[in-house]
């Protein structure tokens, strides 16, 4: 189980990397019945870590009911817990700002410290009347161990809650985590009626490892609750197991 | 305690042979001497004996010095009275002894007393400072008649060793007048002319605030019969913008004839469940503590569910041996009678409970509860892997992280950034509001305080080329903006100055929100000086 980033994955990482020749490329709007426990790294210097996340979050709402007249929306409340220092570094959710579709719903908790935070975190995931949780924690605490983020990954699985958890400034130590992204900004696309001004928010999104999927980097955005890949950077050829191969181009 | 309940008063109506609603009848309680009562039965003395034979005076420490609060019979035949400042008691009896009032008690005493009271009608309202009022519509059958009740009464009174005045009207009004300036055990039938019974008393019986009576005594007004007999116009005029009815003599006139109706808030007696366990043994241990407060919180559950209630505050009180009693508090986030849940979370708040030589009784009492219907259990076994409802994980959060850390974001009237959102508790409902338009982009994320950045620019009220922001610089690729937002001068002060927003976007790709704090020349803040206007970047985009 345990593994590490910079050398060929052992034991149960193999039979996933066997898998991964005949394993699907990520891409957005994809259904997976895989409770997510995704990872974003991001710098604490600005709010792509937690856009990324919550832009997750609403394509994995948006693929898991395809069709918006089937079913009742879901209208159960998010948890968006922060550590002091997240919370110090990035700043408080701003409710005019977050996404129409989740912004009367959001429980948010300050964390003096990353423990609580974690505790936090795990209540959340134990909550069944929660549609998804999103962690932010700044650097690499000591709580925030790999036996800290199996935990995390097992309460998610076993109670079915998401979770995104956001690394302000980290670096990429020991985890769980099904997902991993390495998120960064990059410039929007020119809106239509002002080419000055900023545009929606645009990711160049990295996965550089993940169990289902081969590594790969995408440029996104968010469109009306889902996810839009721009242009594909590495598309799912990857089926080679070191993770040293740099980006083969830059956008298209 | 419900809200206050309307006393229709029907007294204007002639009162028909059939008329479905029987005429009201209100008796008034005044106890003219509850703060000496209770003294003397707090210092378990019949009337004139001991302490009480010689003049003494309840006193009350004041702004403008010590005041006469109450005094016995003797001290008032020797000269003091309520409100007499002590100096001048002393004056006219030196030998005057005295002892400190204690109004807040006096006051538990008497909401006790309302309870009491209400074996003699359906429902008793307080009659604040040293009255009661009690409906015995339809109740004076029962006592043998209206005279009958009242010497039950005052023989009941007589028995607690309390004195008191009585009286029986229509309406509240004229009980409460005829009680406090009428003969006692004075009784209006409800084809009495009131006007002509009640003509004779004191304007004071019109429960008037004092400078309302000052004014009727200036005008020569000093009796009911008098009022009758001034042109009801020129009353109107002369308390045309007087709302409350303590300073409206017109509006208590005709409560006391019953012309309008008079609110009275009844009290109702609650009882708080409450269950405790005594130990045989004094407990040292923690595991047994938990084990007690295990039975406890499911001896509670047990009782919230016969009464149809969950819990909102509990109480947990430990008496330990040598006499101290420790207490711990814990609030829910929605009402329950979760055994398990209620054990789990005091679990947490006995850590620093320190048992000393053993703890010999524990209680454990709901002080809110609300109303929870009964629900059936899971008869599933799978239910309980499904993990844990909203409310729990939030008291759960709550009793962790403290109640101030588990919020949420709710819209507020103001179009100052900062001030456009408020922060509630987890599961209190919000104010409905209209929602704002949104003809702007707002940031995804606030810094608690704008940060200072030192902005290069091309004029000074142009748009900003580059910005230094915790040490780093940041060229602007995109900007768009003004967006101008002026102070709100109803919350803020003169000094304040409008920003201008603008949202930007550097040649990485990094978004924020930035604000210009005033413009060249609006001669507030640092302008007067001459300085150019600061730049703060107050927000971050996702």
């Amino acid at each position: 189980m345990f593994h590490r980033i910079d050398s060929p994955a052992p034991c149960e990482d193999q039979s996933a990397a066997v898998g991964t020749a005949r394993a699907q490329a990520w891409r957005p709007g994809i259904a997976s019945d895989e409770v997510p426990h995704g990872e974003v790294f991001a710098s604490g210097r600005d709010g792509t870590g937690a856009g990324l996340a919550l832009a997750l979050a609403l394509d994995r709402i948006a693929a898991s009911s395809p069709d918006p007249l089937a079913d009742a929306p879901d209208q159960r409340m998010w948890l968006w817990v922060q550590d002091r220092d997240a919370l110090r570094r990035t700043g408080r959710p701003y409710r005019p700002g977050l996404p129409r579709a989740l912004r009367h719903r959001l429980i948010h908790v300050a964390a003096a410290s990353a423990e609580d935070a974690l505790f936090a975190l795990e209540e959340g995931l134990r909550c069944r009347d929660l549609a998804f949780v999103i962690g932010e924690i700044a650097g690499n605490p000591k709580a925030l161990s790999f036996t800290a983020q199996r935990r995390l990954s097992l309460a998610a699985q076993r109670h079915g809650v998401p979770l995104w958890l956001v690394r302000l400034d980290a670096a990429r130590d020991l985890s769980s985590a099904r997902m991993r992204w390495q998120a960064r900004p990059a410039p929007s696309p020119h809106p239509r009626w002002n080419a000055a001004a900023p545009g929606v928010a645009r990711w160049r999104a990295e996965l550089f490892r993940a169990r289902r999927h081969p590594p790969g980097e995408w440029l996104l955005h968010e469109e009306e609750g889902r996810l839009v890949q721009q242009a594909l950077l590495r598309a799912g050829e990857a089926t080679r197991l070191s993770n040293d191969a740099r980006p083969a181009a830059a956008a298209r | 305690m419900p809200g206050p309940l309307p006393l229709h008063d029907s007294g204007a109506a002639p009162s028909a042979p059939f008329s479905p609603q029987p005429e009201r009848r209100v008796l008034s309680i005044w106890l003219w001497q509850l703060a000496m009562d209770r003294w003397r039965l707090g210092e378990g003395l019949a009337e004139g004996e001991g302490a009480d034979a010689a003049p003494l005076a309840l006193v009350d420490e004041t702004a403008r010095g010590v005041r006469i609060a109450a005094a016995n019979r003797a001290g008032l035949a020797a000269g003091a009275a309520p409100g007499m400042s002590l100096a001048d008691a002393r004056t006219l009896c030196p030998q005057l002894a005295t002892a400190p009032s204690d109004p807040a008690s006096d006051l538990a005493f008497l909401e006790k007393l309302a309870l009491w009271a209400q074996r003699w009608g359906p429902w008793s309202a307080l009659d604040p400072p040293d009255g009661l009022i009690v409906d015995v519509t339809g109740v004076a059958h029962l006592f043998g008649g209206e005279e009958a009740l009242l010497a039950d009464v005052r023989a009941a009174l007589a028995r607690r060793r309390l004195e008191g005045r009585l009286a029986i009207a229509p309406t509240a009004g004229a009980a409460w007048g005829l009680a406090h300036y009428g003969p006692d055990g004075a009784v209006l039938q409800p084809g009495d002319n009131a006007e002509r019974r009640l003509g004779q008393l004191p304007v004071a019986a019109l429960r008037l605030d004092d400078d309302v009576l000052l004014v009727l005594r200036r005008l020569g007004l000093k009796r009911l019969a008098d009022l009758s007999g001034v042109a009801r116009e020129a009353l109107v005029r002369r308390f045309r913008n007087r709302r409350s009815p303590a300073a409206n003599p017109l509006i208590r006139m005709d409560q006391l004839l019953g012309r309008v109706p008079e609110p009275m808030l009844p009290v109702i007696a609650v009882h708080a469940p409450l269950v405790q366990r005594r130990l045989m043994e004094p407990i040292r241990h923690r595991d047994l503590l938990d084990r007690v407060v295990t039975d406890l919180a499911e001896d509670m559950a047990r009782e919230l569910e016969g009464q149809g209630l969950g819990a909102r505050r509990l109480e947990l009180a430990m008496w330990k041996v040598d006499g101290e009693v420790v207490t711990r508090r814990l609030e829910l986030a929605a009402p329950s009678r979760d055994a398990v849940h209620i054990a789990s979370l005091f679990g947490r708040k006995l850590d620093d409970v320190d048992a000393g030589f053993g703890i010999e009784m524990v209680r454990m009492r709901s002080a809110w509860s609300e109303n929870v219907a009964l629900s059936q259990g899971d008869f599933e076994v799978a239910a309980e892997g499904h993990g844990t409802s909203l409310a729990a994980f939030i008291d759960r959060l709550a009793v962790r992280l403290g109640a101030r850390a588990v919020r949420r974001p709710v819209p507020r009237a103001s179009h100052v950034p900062e001030r456009a959102q408020a922060w509630i508790g987890a599961l209190e409902p919000g104010k409905t509001l209209q929602e704002a338009f949104e003809f702007h982009h707002r940031p995804l994320k606030l810094l608690d305080s704008a940060e200072r950045i030192a902005v290069l620019y091309a004029s000074p009220d142009g748009l900003p080329r580059r910005f230094r922001w915790r040490g780093e610089v940041h060229e602007i690729a995109r900007v768009e903006g003004p967006e101008r937002i002026s102070p709100e001068w109803w919350r803020e002060r003169s000094s304040v100055r409008l920003r201008d927003y603008y949202r930007i976007e550097d040649s990485e790709g990094r978004r924020y929100w930035i604000y210009r704090d005033g413009i060249a020349g609006d001669g507030r803040g640092g302008d007067a000086q001459g300085r150019p206007p600061d730049w703060f970047l107050q927000g971050i985009c996702g």
